[in-house]
């Protein structure tokens, strides 16, 4: 279950150029969010923006009845958002959508590009209880905007990271680091034990979903899309799948990569 | 105690605010939110004959205090709805209204026929104005003989109360509202959304899926506003004020214009509670005003 209510600002920062960390108050949603699943965010009190925005649930506090959400400012909601101040509330629908399955694996390689490292903390330190081996792998467009690492580091020895010009850790795209996870780190008789989890810009997950069905390794892609209600009603929000347009906001927004007809 | 219940078109509601079609499913998502007994009615997303696949993403695009939307009648047929969707429904007291669409005359009358068998839906809202596909009922909402022989055709299929839903996209809303009630419509419901575009100068397409979508919102109140008060100087059946109504003032100035009802769309997206607050705001000013019962302000305006 999921309700509306207004939830108080305890931390917001600017963690890199453009890019918040906000820290909210919410018994309810801290304490039932499952990994990848997201909060559809009332970014104004008037009419513009006027939609809510959509945004991953970073990392919750169950114990301190809190969840972080991590975000880049794109466009008038989030920049809107970027001016609340600690102390102020705000109207959040959630948790919402269909997070992470989380697989019963031994190996787990988890794959951001930009922004979408945010659910994949929640789901590291979900993961990391009962998962052997975790790997994270961050791509960035430069070294400013590599997130989280630290958070990622604390989980894991496993951090890769690649930035698009080569100002931090390789250079080049984050689907080369994972090809090359898992050609050349892992045994190859470990394959069978791992799943990737990813989320990222769309051409980055088509990369992965491709790299994952020639490994056969089973693969969930959180997918992202311009929503309206977040709660299923609208239809919205579509993606195209096997079994036609399926709600990101409802059906996902986590899908089985196999399951998502990618569009050029 | 403020008088909010009203019987329109035949169909008896608790108070005049209603759910607009397409912002509120089939109600059960909502029911997670809003207590659906304290809604005046919940008129359903578009009901066609065949399922429908629905328009290619994106669907949605913010513009300013507005929003357009291609979603293009997504729905998974009649059959469904009646089978899927109605046992859940019938939960609830509030009176259901299917709105319906079809590619022809006899779509629309068989849809009427199948839906006049089920005891739970109290009326139809014939969906002759959506702008997001190319068959569906568009064709008939721009030509008033047309929309007249198609009420007269679905007249005779059903005995459900019939609330034609009529599109601004058109010179005149009058005429066409006009002919809806000569052919026997028991209410209209005005008005749908302002076809209308966004591009992306970055890439030069538009922001949706298709070329155009369906404008609402509060950037289309204005609009709405002036066509409810314009068919009502034309018409005596009922008028449904709709046009992106977000607050109790706004539902307020519908009925000021002429409307005996009003549906609450777009701010089912922004406010789960949109609906409830809104009847609580025009409770509010009712007794502020010392005003026994809000049909004294049906048409009320002062020129």
């Amino acid at each position: 279950m999921s309700i509306q209510e207004n939830c108080r600002i305890l931390d917001h920062q600017e963690v890199a150029p453009q890019h918040f960390k906000l820290v909210v108050a919410s018994k309810y949603i801290s304490s039932h969010a499952q990994p990848g699943q997201f909060v559809n965010v009332r970014c104004s009190t008037g009419y513009d923006p006027l939609l809510r925005r959509a945004f991953s649930i970073h990392r919750t506090a169950k114990e301190h009845e809190r969840f972080e959400l991590l975000y880049q400012v794109v466009g008038k909601g989030t920049r809107s958002l970027s001016q609340y101040c600690v102390g102020a509330e705000l109207d959040i629908l959630g948790p919402l959508g269909q997070g992470f399955a989380l697989e019963k694996k031994d190996i787990a390689i988890l794959v951001g590009g930009g922004m979408g490292v945010a659910p994949l903390l929640a789901l590291a330190e979900t993961l990391k209880q009962t998962t052997k081996a975790i790997y994270v792998l961050i791509g960035a467009k430069d070294k400013a905007r590599v997130l989280a690492e630290k958070e990622f580091n604390a989980i894991t020895d496993q951090v890769l990271v690649s930035t698009d010009n080569g100002s931090y850790g390789k250079k080049g795209f984050i689907s080369d680091i994972l090809l090359n996870v898992i050609e050349n780190t892992l045994d190859p008789s470990y394959l069978p034990l791992a799943t990737i989890y990813a989320c990222g810009p769309n051409p980055m997950l088509k990369a992965i979903a491709d790299i994952a069905f020639q490994k056969k390794i089973p693969c969930q892609v959180s997918m992202e899309q311009c929503m309206a209600c977040g709660i299923g009603t609208c239809l919205g929000c579509v993606v195209k799948t096997r079994t036609g347009y399926q709600k990101v906001c409802d059906d996902g927004p986590v899908f089985k990569s196999e399951e998502i007809v990618w569009q050029d | 105690m403020a008088g909010l219940d009203i019987e329109l078109a035949g169909i008896k509601m608790k108070n005049p605010v209603m759910v607009a079609s397409g912002t509120f499913g089939y109600g059960e998502e909502a029911s997670k939110f809003v207590d659906l007994d304290k809604l005046g009615a919940i008129v359903t997303k578009t009901i066609t004959l065949q399922a429908r696949e629905g328009n290619p993403p994106p669907r949605i695009v913010e513009t300013s205090s507005g929003m357009l939307n291609s979603i293009g009648l997504q729905n998974k047929g009649v059959k469904d709805f009646i089978e899927n969707r109605i046992p859940f429904l019938s939960k609830f007291k509030t009176p259901l209204i299917a709105n319906i669409a079809g590619d022809s005359a006899k779509d629309y009358a068989e849809l009427a026929k199948i839906l006049n068998k089920e005891p739970l839906i109290k009326g139809l809202e014939i969906n002759i104005s959506c702008p997001n596909v190319t068959k569906g009922g568009m064709f008939f909402c721009f030509d008033p003989n047309a929309t007249e022989e198609l009420v007269r055709t679905i007249r005779k299929a059903t005995s459900l109360p019939l609330i034609v839903k009529l599109s601004p996209n058109v010179t005149d809303i009058s005429l066409i509202a006009k002919k809806a009630e000569d052919a026997g419509a028991d209410a209209v419901s005005l008005i749908n959304t302002l076809m209308g575009m966004a591009i992306d100068i970055e890439t030069r397409k538009s922001k949706l899926g298709t070329p155009t979508g369906g404008l609402s919102g509060p950037a289309i109140k204005p609009i709405a506003v002036r066509m409810v008060w314009q068919v009502a100087q034309v018409v005596k059946i009922p008028i449904i004020g709709v046009g992106g109504i977000m607050t109790g003032e706004d539902a307020i100035e519908f009925f000021l214009a002429g409307a005996s009802a009003v549906q609450v769309g777009t701010a089912n997206f922004v406010d789960t509670q949109a609906p409830i607050r809104i009847v609580g705001e025009i409770k509010d000013y009712l007794g502020e005003n010392n005003i026994n019962n809000y049909k004294e302000l049906i048409g009320n305006i002062e020129m």
